[in-house]
């Protein structure tokens, strides 16, 4: 069977156009989603997590190796991907109906269709009543829900999430990840997660992946097997706080060695 | 069906979390309290019952000291005088004119720079090219007192309306280029990504977020612009003129008739304010979706 997402060898540099210095942000990544998954990715701040997620949406280029997507490089943005953003990044003249229709609209899907996907996407994400609200008058936590059904809407066979929930306070957040997974549930996508939160990924994910500090390569991959659907209290369970130790240990690791080589530099 | 089981089986999954968040939800989406919506009227009210009772009071006391001859009227006219006045010119039938030919002035000069305002400062915000081509000449111009032009531009256009259209374009249209520009440069970024994210082409990020995004600059560009033209407008006709309400100005008060020149004050007066309710009234339109600031502003 082929892999859903396959990363080969992934390499990213890049210059800051303002000071031309040269970053090299991913070196020979490489990982494999299966369809139907939910990957987790985790891994010290400043490792690339971002960057690969953008390189897996196609919105930034390679410097080397390739993305696969169903056997097929990746060569720009595409309907068979979908993102969400860290921040919710709605646009504000818009109502939730109308920013969940945006992606459809701006792919041509006839308007009448657009917005029966979109009322019914709306209702998925428990956001039913809210249609004619503007961003602006939502809490944190519905602009996300906005933002995740605008992306969802699209039928894209893999979702990008890019810390979706990092602005979060922590309950609302603790509340969200059970409803994505409530979400994923019913959609059953593929996922690619990219959060700094270690229990996060061990709660939502079925494998996480740990990268190493820059330049971002995988460091390990560490299969999650709790029974789904999972509760929240099982992120109190003593084999959850033992993996998720391990995971943090192994991050620690990278953050003293990133340390350490910036100290070289 | 589903639906319906993934709700049941939320509070499962959610744990007590799952109703905090709803709640909090379900406060953000009730308006203000409907006692905060009547003091806001109320408060509303009693800011116009103030204001025009300020406007009676300073309308009796300036009536008031011309009547107890505390001033001369020659300087300082009074509101009956200027009523007066006011009926007598719409009775010569000089007015009318007048206002046909300063209205046309405004309106030709005023819309040419909305449209050249927005077109080029669209371009300039958007092609780097363009505005490095267009920069030099705006900022040259911009920081030249425009007025310092009416000569030419009579030498030019001669003293009929045309070289009035031209004072009133060059003074209103670089404020409206220049808002126009700042709000195609001030365009989101994170919303410029999400639309390539979801394979939006240029025009179609031009269309759904540069251009709403712009709006509320174009729309202070079009109110600063809109004073300046008004300012034009009286500049060209004192200057040189042979009507218009500028020029009804220069003649009334070269020959002492200080109630003629608060007709005319008072016809730009209320123009301007007509004018200004109507850009706000716009702007409300296109802004609906902001929520309604707090305090004084309004």
């Amino acid at each position: 069977m082929t892999s859903k997402l396959e990363a080969i060898d992934v390499t990213v540099r890049y210059e800051n156009p303002r000071t031309g210095v040269v970053t090299l942000a991913l070196s020979g990544l490489s990982l494999r989603v299966e369809p139907g998954e939910f990957l987790g990715v985790v891994g010290p701040s400043g490792c690339g997590k971002t960057t690969f997620l953008y390189c897996v949406d196609g919105l930034m280029p390679l410097s080397g190796g390739r993305i696969l997507l169903n056997g097929r490089p990746i060569t720009g943005p595409g309907r068979d991907r979908a993102v969400v953003f860290q921040s919710p990044s709605l646009l504000p003249w818009r109502t939730t109906l109308r920013n969940v229709t945006y992606g459809l609209e701006l792919q041509g899907t006839p308007l009448r269709e657009a917005l029966d996907q979109a009322r019914e996407m709306i209702r998925l994400v428990g956001l039913e009543g809210f249609e004619a609200y503007h961003p602006l008058e939502l809490s944190g936590g519905m602009q996300q829900r906005v933002n995740l059904a605008r992306a969802l809407v699209m039928g894209a066979e893999v979702v990008l999430l890019d810390e979706p929930f990092a602005a979060l306070d922590a309950q609302t957040r603790e509340f969200m990840q059970a409803e994505l997974m409530r979400i994923w549930g019913e959609t059953r996508k593929t996922a690619v997660f990219i959060t700094h939160q270690i229990n996060e990924a061990l709660y939502l994910a079925d494998r996480v992946v740990v990268l190493s500090h820059r330049p971002g390569r995988v460091k390990s991959v560490i299969p999650v097997n709790f029974p789904r659907p999972r509760e929240l209290r099982v992120k109190r369970t003593p084999a959850f706080l033992h993996l998720e130790d391990h995971v943090w240990s192994l991050i620690e690791e990278e953050v003293r060695g990133g340390l350490r080589s910036a100290a070289d530099a | 069906m589903l639906e319906e089981k993934a709700r049941l089986s939320l509070p499962a999954s959610g744990g007590p979390g799952a109703f905090q968040e709803k709640a909090g939800g379900l406060e953000d989406r009730l308006p203000a309290p409907p006692g905060g919506v009547r003091r806001r009227l109320r408060a509303a009210s009693r800011a116009r019952l103030i204001s025009t009772v300020s406007i009676v009071v300073f309308m009796l006391l300036w009536e008031g000291v011309v009547r107890l001859h505390l001033v001369n009227p020659l300087f300082t006219s009074s509101p009956t005088r200027i009523a007066a006045a006011f009926a007598q010119m719409i009775h010569e039938g000089s007015l009318g004119k007048d206002l046909r030919v300063s209205g046309s002035e405004f309106l030709l000069g005023y819309a040419l720079a909305v449209v050249v305002g927005i077109l080029v400062g669209v371009g300039m915000g958007w092609y780097a090219d363009v505005a490095a081509a267009l920069q030099p000449f705006v900022s040259a111009l911009y920081s030249t007192p425009r007025v310092a032009l009416i000569p030419l531009l009579i030498i030019w256009l001669g003293i009929g309306i045309w070289s009035k259209v031209a004072v009133v374009f060059l003074v209103a249209v670089f404020q409206i280029l220049i808002s126009t520009e700042a709000g195609v440069r001030a365009a989101d970024e994170s919303l410029i990504r999400t639309a390539h994210s979801f394979g939006a082409n240029d025009r179609q990020i031009f269309t759904t977020i540069v251009l709403p995004g712009a709006v509320p600059f174009l729309i202070a560009g079009l109110r600063l612009g809109l004073g300046q033209a008004l300012v034009g407008i009286v500049v060209g006709e004192l200057y040189a003129a042979t009507a218009g309400i500028g020029y009804e100005i220069a003649v009334a008060g070269e020959t002492f008739q200080t109630d003629r020149v608060f007709v005319g004050i008072a016809i730009l007066a209320s123009t301007a304010i007509l004018l200004m309710w109507g850009l706000r009234r716009l702007e409300m339109r296109f802004e609906s979706w902001r929520p309604q600031r707090q305090g004084a502003g309004r």
